[in-house]
């Protein structure tokens, strides 16, 4: 006690003597302190008995700490994955067509990946020193078996900085002629070696969940076994296009802000078409991950029964409804940004379109009525006696994934028409052959339709593994013809369509701003939630079947409390792309730009998806 | 009001047909107010985001609250307006304290219907081999114990059903065995009610622990027998 006195004592002569400064330095002491905690080995388990297995820190927990700072470190990850795939993309398309605005923007995304990038590398230390200092046991084993992958690892991540580093630096002095060839490989080497950066690390943790193990062999050969697990593939082509989705709806949602904060013409055309841009891309990953979650989960249950039922009928059953009404609400939030495009951006086209956009809507909203129909409803003991059952016998069979996977095609048809007619708007066709294509397209849509449903519903009468391997499978290959044959056949068709109604950018109204930022959002907390669902779903095991969880912490927490750490995690990841995001335009301010000349501005240009290429010249 | 009757109209319809329409289709029930909520939240929001789809549709669906809200131009609306000022939030407290105070009923359900087998029976197959011999038997057997409880049509409707909340299992439906595996209806029946795991409390189950008067055996005829029976295939992944 005498010791602590002396010690408040120090502090407080030292907080007199540096005067105003007290108040930084208590704080950067408490930080310290706390950081410290787990230094002096609080709560470690094991010590006694044999090597340390845990350590815990009070008041968090070790399990919520390394929660979160795992859950922020993917999400950054996510983000420094997702943003060079579409700014390669953007500069490639500059580069082939000639659009130095879309060059602009890949630069503008790739200023923000540098520091993104740093802060994703800084998660990923802490988490590493977080899981070695908090599950010295789990961590031994996992070395013992990915050893070889680990150095793998540390040799992509130095591959991947330097690239960035070349592609970043390297952007202005290789913008012409060969150098620009050689500027656009690099953007693509960086992508080459951010997949296998992705990859890599997939196979740890989808190792824990669908664990390979084989006893003989070389460290290498073990390496490999536990790196090709049953769910190793899944998850990579999952999280690839979900990175793609994030990175999309964040860049929107940086467009959406800098639109409502910045005053210039200028400023609020680029902005706007940045939201649409970030929007686009989003939209078009979004469209095919319901495919490759569908896709996942279906490894997941022909791996192993009870995680599958764990996931889809057990416990986090539930948490399957909040997905729905987040993937619900940025379906409906993508829509309502294309339809406000219409409106805003191509005057007169409202009262065209607003019956169209009238029908997508209800359609939309029954699509997602139908995926959020749980299938054991929440009722009252006397609602329940009603109903004779926790299922209602005439909405129950809402409630599995016949009915689900097809409300998500459907909706997914739907997302991509109203594209279409975005692209359409404000354009009349004068091909010869406009009424039959028009009339074809109408057709493959309806008959597409009418054929998904028809395959959810047969779906309820045949075996679990037709609909699952056939059924299901033929409503998205339907999904797929219709996306392949409308976006040719449109293409075709506005190439040579006269342009009634130029677009104007930067008159979207500020809602337009705000559902991207919600779009955004609505990403950040789905992929919270995925994360707790992916880790639940292994319950009392860190390594499934194989180790199990004898922390204090062997227990899955409820869905209550676990969406309480998503709603942290996601409000820090949005504060941390904040503070990115400032930090890497701080110093645009300060510079005397000379500014984009007209001609470089976006200014009555169709978008990058609309139009042909003669209207945009 | 002009641009907000539509929506009020359609969400007391909305509301109409959810609470008294839809139970009333034949083979319907009443819906729980969790459901009715969730419709009419959808309802709510699609209105929203229609009328807010242009500025005139925003201005003509917005101006009247906001006048109202503010007070500006109402003439003889005031005294409405100070009254919803008074019973909003005497109607948020008493909702508040509605879902929060000391109740005698029981709470509501979230129960798992579907909670995860351990892990000992998730790689079981049937053993017995599906022939009309074995599947007549298992049905035999289904007559003797089961159907008392889940029906002598496999639909849940035995004449000891009634007796039962939640009311037992109806095979027939798509929805629930036929989603399943053989090996989890062999744990189900095997360990019964008292077997389930923690995970999908609160558990009310009335199915017996068949292990103590059944062997093996004749559990997997039964699962035959119940699949036949209900016209229904287990889930398999070949």
């Amino acid at each position: 006690m005498r010791v602590i006195q002396q010690g408040v004592s120090i502090v407080q002569r030292a907080l007199r003597a540096v005067g105003s400064h007290g108040e930084w330095l208590a704080g950067l002491l408490l930080m310290a302190g706390w950081l410290a905690l787990p230094s002096v080995g609080i709560a470690a388990e094991g010590t006694t008995a044999g090597p340390t297995e845990y350590r815990d820190i009070p008041y968090v927990g070790s399990r919520n700490l390394v929660w979160i700072v795992a859950q922020l470190h993917l999400l950054l990850a996510g983000f420094v994955l997702g943003v060079p795939i579409f700014a390669w993309l953007c500069e490639v398309i500059a580069w082939r067509g000639g659009e130095k605005r879309y060059d602009k923007l890949a630069k503008e995304f790739t200023k923000l990946l540098t520091s993104a990038y740093a802060t994703t590398a800084l998660f990923g230390g802490i988490l590493l020193f977080l899981l070695v200092a908090f599950y010295p046991k789990l961590m031994n084993y996992l070395t013992d078996v990915f050893f070889p992958s680990f150095l793998l690892y540390c040799f992509l991540f130095l591959l991947e900085t330097a690239t960035l580093y070349l592609y970043w630096y390297g952007w202005d002095a290789m913008q012409h002629g060969r150098k620009k060839t050689l500027h656009v490989f690099l953007g693509f080497l960086l992508n080459f070696f951010a997949l296998f950066i992705m990859i890599v690390p997939n196979a740890w943790a989808t190792f824990q969940s669908s664990p390979v193990v084989i006893a003989d062999g070389t460290a290498l050969e073990r390496a490999w076994a536990a790196t090709w697990n049953p769910t190793w593939w899944p998850i990579n082509i999952h999280r690839l296009i979900a990175n793609v989705v994030l990175g999309g709806y964040i860049c929107g949602a940086y467009a959406g802000v800098r639109y409502l904060s910045v005053k210039s013409p200028e400023d609020r055309e680029h902005y706007d078409w940045m939201g649409y841009v970030g929007n686009f891309i989003g939209v078009f990953g979004l469209l095919a991950l319901p495919f490759a979650g569908y896709w996942l989960m279906r490894e997941i249950y022909q791996y192993n029964q009870q995680m599958g039922i764990t996931l889809m009928g057990g416990f986090l059953s539930w948490l399957f409804i909040i997905q729905a009404m987040l993937i619900g609400v940025l379906f409906l939030g993508s829509n309502y940004y294309f339809w406000l495009g219409i409106t805003y951006r191509i005057p007169g086209s409202e009262g065209k379109y607003r019956r169209a956009m009238l029908m997508m809507l209800v359609s939309l909203l029954l699509c997602l009525a139908v995926w959020m129909t749980p299938h054991s409803l929440v009722a009252s003991i006397e609602e329940a006696q009603k109903m004779g059952g926790a299922h209602h016998p005439l909405l129950g069979v809402l409630g599995v994934m016949s009915a689900k996977m097809t409300v998500s095609n459907l909706m997914i048809l739907i997302t991509f028409m109203s594209f279409v007619m975005y692209w359409r708007a404000g354009k009349q066709d004068t091909a010869g052959w406009a009424k039959l294509g028009k009339a074809v397209m109408g057709a493959v849509l309806v008959l597409a339709s009418i054929a998904v449903i028809v395959l959810g519903v047969w779906g309820y009468f045949v075996p679990a593994i037709v609909r699952i391997n056939y059924f299901s499978t033929s409503q998205v290959l339907i999904v797929i013809f219709v996306i392949l044959t409308i976006t040719p056949l449109t293409a075709l068709l506005l190439k040579s369509a006269k342009t009634t109604t130029e677009m104007v950018w930067g008159s979207m109204p500020p809602r337009a701003g705000y559902s991207l930022v919600l779009n955004a959002v609505m990403v950040i907390l789905l992929m919270t939630l995925m994360g707790y669902a992916r880790s639940s779903s292994r319950v009392h095991w860190h390594v499934y079947g194989v180790m199990r969880d004898t922390s204090p912490y062997a227990y899955s927490p409820a869905l209550g409390s676990a969406s309480l750490i998503m709603a942290f995690c996601t409000f820090s990841f949005c504060l941390l792309v904040a503070f990115i995001f400032w930090v890497a335009t701080m110093g645009d301010k300060y510079k005397v730009a000379p500014g984009p000349g007209k001609g470089e501005l976006p200014h009555g240009i169709p978008a990058m998806a609309g139009g042909a290429p003669e209207e945009r010249s | 009001m002009g641009a907000l009757g539509t929506p009020i109209i359609l969400m007391v319809a909305m509301y109409a047909f959810l609470k008294f329409g839809l139970p009333n289709i034949p083979g319907s029930a009443p819906l729980p107010s969790s459901l009715i909520f969730l419709y009419l939240l959808l309802t709510a929001g699609g209105i929203f985001m229609f009328k807010t789809l242009s500025g005139e549709s925003k201005d003509a669906f917005w101006g009247p609250i906001q006048r109202f809200l503010t007070g500006e131009n109402i003439g003889g609306l005031q005294a409405l307006r100070y009254g919803v000022f008074i019973l909003f939030p005497l109607l948020v407290g008493w909702q508040t304290y509605g879902s929060t105070a000391v109740s005698d009923l029981p709470p509501t359900e979230s129960r798992t219907i579907h909670p995860a087998p351990p892990g000992e029976y998730t790689g079981l197959s049937n053993p017995v081999p599906k022939t009309p011999e074995n599947i007549m038997q298992g049905k035999g057997f289904y007559a003797a114990y089961c159907s008392p409880c889940h029906g002598g049509n496999f639909d849940g409707k035995g004449p000891a059903a009634r007796g039962f909340i939640p009311a037992p299992a109806n095979f027939a439906d798509p929805t629930t065995i036929a989603m399943l595996q053989e090996s989890y209806l062999f744990w189900r029946i095997k360990k019964g009610g008292v077997g389930l795991p923690i995970e999908g409390a609160p558990w009310k189950s009335a199915m017996p622990r068949w292990e103590v008067e059944l062997p093996d055996e004749w559990i997997w005829k039964i699962i035959l027998g119940e699949y036949d029976g209900a016209h229904q295939s287990p889930r398999t992944w070949e």
